[in-house]
């Protein structure tokens, strides 16, 4: 085993090992461990970053090739090899993941929700989730994938139900018969791939495989609907904002910063990476339906009036320029897609954790309760301003790029459909900003309505927000932070699709 | 005209029915030891047959033999040995409680161990069939041990069953003129386009539908609801768990070499449909896992649409069910006073914040059962039935399966969120029952099932192997 092996396999193992230490030591030295065991799966995950070489591009075709890779055959009978990779696709997306839960394990060491659980088993179940997250980013074998794409349901939906908010228990039965219902399809469409190909091996599989165009219409298909339910793309997206709303803090904030990535991040190595044909059948009308999510997600915003609902439904929008970038099939497009997937989740994720901060002063999130946080709470007001400017997508920040780029890569395809797709896009993006100032208005300006608790911003929220400020404006001022070893595998994935 | 017989072979017989005898000498003599002596006797057969697993088929006439050992009959041995052994250790509070006779119960136990050992074993339909009859006629009197009525309406299905499949197996034998499972398939072909030919069909699905009953399928499911429900809730776990593998084991049997496919995908369609759906509406703790395993059932039969190319599936299925299945049952057995039945969900309320590794048993199996981490063995059986079905072209049915999987975690998820939902609007003292220690046969059990459970879902390939011939 080399370093590279040894640290692909310890990125899931520290987090499997926390949760299960985690969940039996006693209440506080419980929760500092997880927090212990998250910095270290983070700090691992910062040196598999270092192990990637600059030679290893190679000469030739591109292809999917991971700069570090761990494979041991585990059930035979079933294809399934225990078969890690890391490469410039997932790097991001797992660094990320490390990240956010060290913060909610950092934040769950001071704040532990109300509602009867204790702040341990929280802890162990982010431990867990991470665990199911890092697996299926970092899974080369398509059954594995769908192993850990499994993983993480009832965790979160125990997340939801032990510590969420008066609806929880609807929200999280309805979150996890919904997500379910995406990884049966997941299922179906696996084994389709699996039964005709003979290999689960995403690296033999990148670019169809020889799978003839009938396998990989229907497998795509399978993919694109189990991968919609995750992500969520309009109209499956219904789950979503019962569950946000209802979710504790470092619930929502996982589950938008990165638990969402995984429908993006399947769409792109799965659907596009194992049935190019069918990705290019499907693209238009993947493409509509990503408008079609991002004016949609936007007129919802509109209208709603509670903080953590409204942020959950533009986080529909989000999506739908990721998968409008995802549709177009392009190398620019995909980069738009990866960097929107982190701009995203760094800045959901931030607005997620102060929006609870607001909810948990004023024990309010309704937005004709609240106003006037300028004056009370001026830096938290702050914080949201900026979180609710880079989410709109301001140049200079995160979110431009995804966004503006999902646009360009649409023109640059061509042809009236996607030049109409681009357009629509680009209103919804117009309407995107309509909805955030009305948001800073009815909550940050007019005169005060709600009582704060604690109108300071406290030193372990500025511990667990500050990575997450400064990210998205170093995300926003270098995307190649996110794309810099993006080309090669996304060429490799498209050269097939075309 | 003498035979000669392979001893050796009989080995795991010869030790289940010494168990059985074993206990009820105990019985006679001491008057104590009788579970001592089921578990002493089932852990022989399971050694029993562990070593046998290779040795030579007995009971010949010609190349046809009655008695076959192989590597998956001897896994079939070792796990119906398992589960006598830990229903028995299930049993120990409701025993030493009084409220079951213990010699009786023992020696019953270790017959119905008896009937299961033949099934694996069995080389043609007849000791099939005697071995499925042995292995159901002492549940019968288990059963009716608390409450006669529900006794009555499993043995007159049960009854109602044997018939039907028996005459599906004298059909059988009119057609074709072979008993012996070696030659079944050849003989039943060369009668292909006769006059005997629907004779055949007929024989095979009666044959079918006979075995069905002892899973549970639809449409002979009705008994399991009440009969569950009423048995003690050991013998339930019996019921669910060692009587469901032998209709298993009978099942794979017929259709590995008769064509069955189309009867099949309906029962099973059927038979996961039905069970789900009316799950949903459960609140009794047992009659909800009984109906789940009626679902559980229907998962079983699907990938015996295809027959032999889906048979180690469905074994390898039954296997994982049957462990988690009982990890449930012992789960409960914990959960509950000694001499209390299943109860309904709400008296599980809080139950894992007070037993929180009596709580987490019960979530592994039943999240195991919805086909979910965290144990993997439940993932795993998911992804072998849908694996084997798109596999074998069965797509549809595999779509099916998958659906069902969905109404499936409604309930399972109702089930294991009672046992850490806090009160609602009465008093949490009123709402718990007192907290009683668990006796240490019954946590063995359950700790050796899960740990069991949890190994199977880190290396399923060892099952893989132990079910490959």
């Amino acid at each position: 085993m080399t370093w590279s092996q040894l640290l692909l396999v310890g990125v899931l193992a520290v987090p499997a090992i926390g949760a299960l230490v985690t969940a039996v030591l006693p209440e506080l030295p419980g929760r500092r461990a997880a927090a212990g065991f998250a910095l270290a799966t983070l700090m691992l995950v910062g040196l598999l970053g270092l192990t990637r070489g600059t030679g290893w591009s190679g000469y030739g075709l591109p292809a999917v090739v991971p700069w570090a890779e761990y494979r041991v055959s585990w059930v035979p009978a079933l294809n399934l090899d225990f078969h890690l990779g890391v490469d410039g696709l997932s790097y991001p997306l797992v660094a990320l993941t490390a990240l956010l839960t060290l913060l909610c394990c950092g934040y769950t060491v001071r704040h532990v929700p109300g509602g009867g659980g204790s702040g341990r088993t929280l802890a162990a179940l982010l431990l867990t989730l991470e665990v199911g997250i890092l697996g299926t980013f970092l899974a080369f074998d398509l059954v594995l994938f769908f192993l850990f794409f499994e993983v993480v349901l009832l965790p979160m939906y125990a997340v939801i139900a032990g510590w969420g908010g008066a609806q929880r228990q609807a929200a999280a039965r309805k979150f996890v018969l919904y997500t379910l219902l995406g990884s049966v399809l997941l299922l179906l469409g696996v084994f389709t791939v699996v039964a005709a190909a003979g290999t689960a091996d995403l690296m033999a599989l990148a670019g169809g495989l020889g799978l003839s165009r009938t396998t990989q219409y229907a497998a795509f298909a399978l993919f694109a609907a189990a991968f919609a339910v995750k992500a969520p793309l309009w109209p499956l997206h219904t789950w979503l904002p019962d569950a946000h709303t209802e979710a504790p803090t470092v619930g929502s904030v996982i589950l938008a910063g990165v638990l969402l990535k995984m429908g993006t991040y399947g769409l792109i190595r799965i659907g596009v990476g194992v049935a190019p044909a069918g990705a290019a059948w499907a693209a238009p009308t993947l493409g509509v339906l990503a408008a079609a999510a991002i004016v949609v997600g936007a007129l919802l915003c509109l209208r709603q009036t509670e903080v953590k609902r409204l942020i959950a439904y533009s986080s529909v929008g989000h999506m739908g320029f990721v998968l409008l970038g995802i549709a177009t099939l392009t190398v620019t497009g995909l980069q738009a897609a990866l960097i929107g997937n982190i701009a995203h989740g760094v800045i959901t994720g931030l607005l997620f954790f102060l929006a609870g901060a607001i909810k948990d002063r004023t024990g309010t999130g309704d937005l004709d309760a609240l106003g006037g946080l300028r004056e009370t709470a001026p830096r938290l007001a702050g914080l949201f301003g900026f979180a609710a400017l880079a989410s709109l997508g301001l140049p200079g920040l995160a979110g431009f790029w995804g966004e503006a780029f999902a646009v360009v890569a649409a023109v640059e395809h061509g042809g009236a459909l996607w030049t109409t797709l681009a357009v629509v896009a680009a209103i919804g993006g117009a309407l995107t900003a309509a909805y955030f100032l009305r948001l800073l208005r009815r909550l940050t300006h007019g005169p005060a309505r709600a009582e704060l608790s604690q109108p300071w911003v406290g030193g372990v929220e500025w511990v667990a927000w500050s990575p997450l400020l400064a990210l998205a404006l170093a995300v926003g001022l270098m995307p190649a932070l996110v794309l810099a070893a993006t080309g090669d595998p996304l060429a490799a994935l498209t050269g097939a699709a075309r | 005209m003498t035979q000669a017989v392979n001893h050796v072979a009989l080995l795991p017989l010869y030790a289940a029915a010494g168990t059985a005898i074993l206990v009820l000498l105990a019985d006679l003599t001491l008057g104590r030891f009788r579970t001592a002596a089921g578990v002493l006797g089932g852990l022989a057969t399971a050694v029993c047959a562990a070593v046998t697993s290779s040795a030579g088929a007995t009971f010949c006439t010609g190349a046809a033999c009655s008695w076959v050992p192989s590597r998956p009959a001897a896994t079939v041995a070792v796990l119906f040995a398992a589960l006598t052994v830990g229903v028995l250790a299930l049993s120990v509070p409701a025993l030493s409680a009084r409220a079951l006779p213990p010699g009786e119960y023992a020696f019953l136990l270790a017959c119905a161990m008896t009937g299961g050992v033949t099934v694996g074993y069995a080389g043609d339909l007849i000791t099939l069939i005697v071995g499925l009859e042995t292995l159901t006629l002492p549940l019968y009197v288990l059963v009716g041990l608390r409450r006669p009525a529900a006794a009555l309406t499993f043995f007159v299905i049960s009854v109602v069953a044997t018939a039907v499949a028996l005459m599906g197996a004298a059909l059988v034998y009119a057609a074709s003129g072979a008993l012996h499972l070696a030659g079944l398939r050849a003989a039943v072909l060369a009668a292909d386009g006769g006059p005997m030919h629907p004779v055949a069909t007929v024989g095979t699905w009666l044959l079918v539908i006979g075995f069905a009953f002892k899973v549970a399928g639809v449409p002979l499911h009705a008994w399991a609801a009440p009969t569950y429900d009423g048995a003690p809730m050991p013998v339930a776990a019996y019921l669910s768990t060692a009587s469901k593998l032998g209709g298993v084991i009978g099942l794979t049997v017929i259709v590995a070499r008769l064509d069955t496919g189309p009867l099949l995908a309906v029962l099973a369609v059927a038979t996961m449909t039905v069970g789900n759906l009316v799950a949903l509406r459960q609140t009794r703790m047992v009659r909800l896992l009984a109906w789940s395993s009626v679902a559980q059932a229907g998962y079983v039969l699907a990938p015996l649409a295809a027959g032999a190319d889906g048979v180690r599936a469905a074994l390898a299925y039954a296997v994982l069910f049957v462990t988690l299945e009982f990890v449930a049952f012992g789960a409960i057995i914990a959960l509950r006073p000694p001499d209390a039945d299943g109860g309904t969900l709400n008296d599980y309320r809080g139950a894992a914040r007070r037993s929180p590794w009596r709580g987490a048993a019960f979530v592994l199996a039943v999240a195991g059962l919805a086909g979910l981490p965290p144990g993997l063995a439940g993932l795993f059986a998911k992804v072998t039935i849908v694996g084997s079905l798109i596999g074998d072209g069965w797509g549809w049915l595999a779509a099916v399966v998958a659906l069902n999987a969905v109404v499936a975690l409604a309930y399972y998820v109702r089930a294991a969120a009672v046992l850490y939902a806090g009160p609602t609007g009465i008093a949490v003292a009123d709402l718990r029952p007192p907290v009683f220690a668990v006796r240490w046969p019954v946590a063995t059990a359950v700790i050796v099932a899960a740990a069991v459970a949890v190994a199977l879902g880190f290396a399923p390939q060892l099952l893989f192997d132990a079910l490959t011939a």
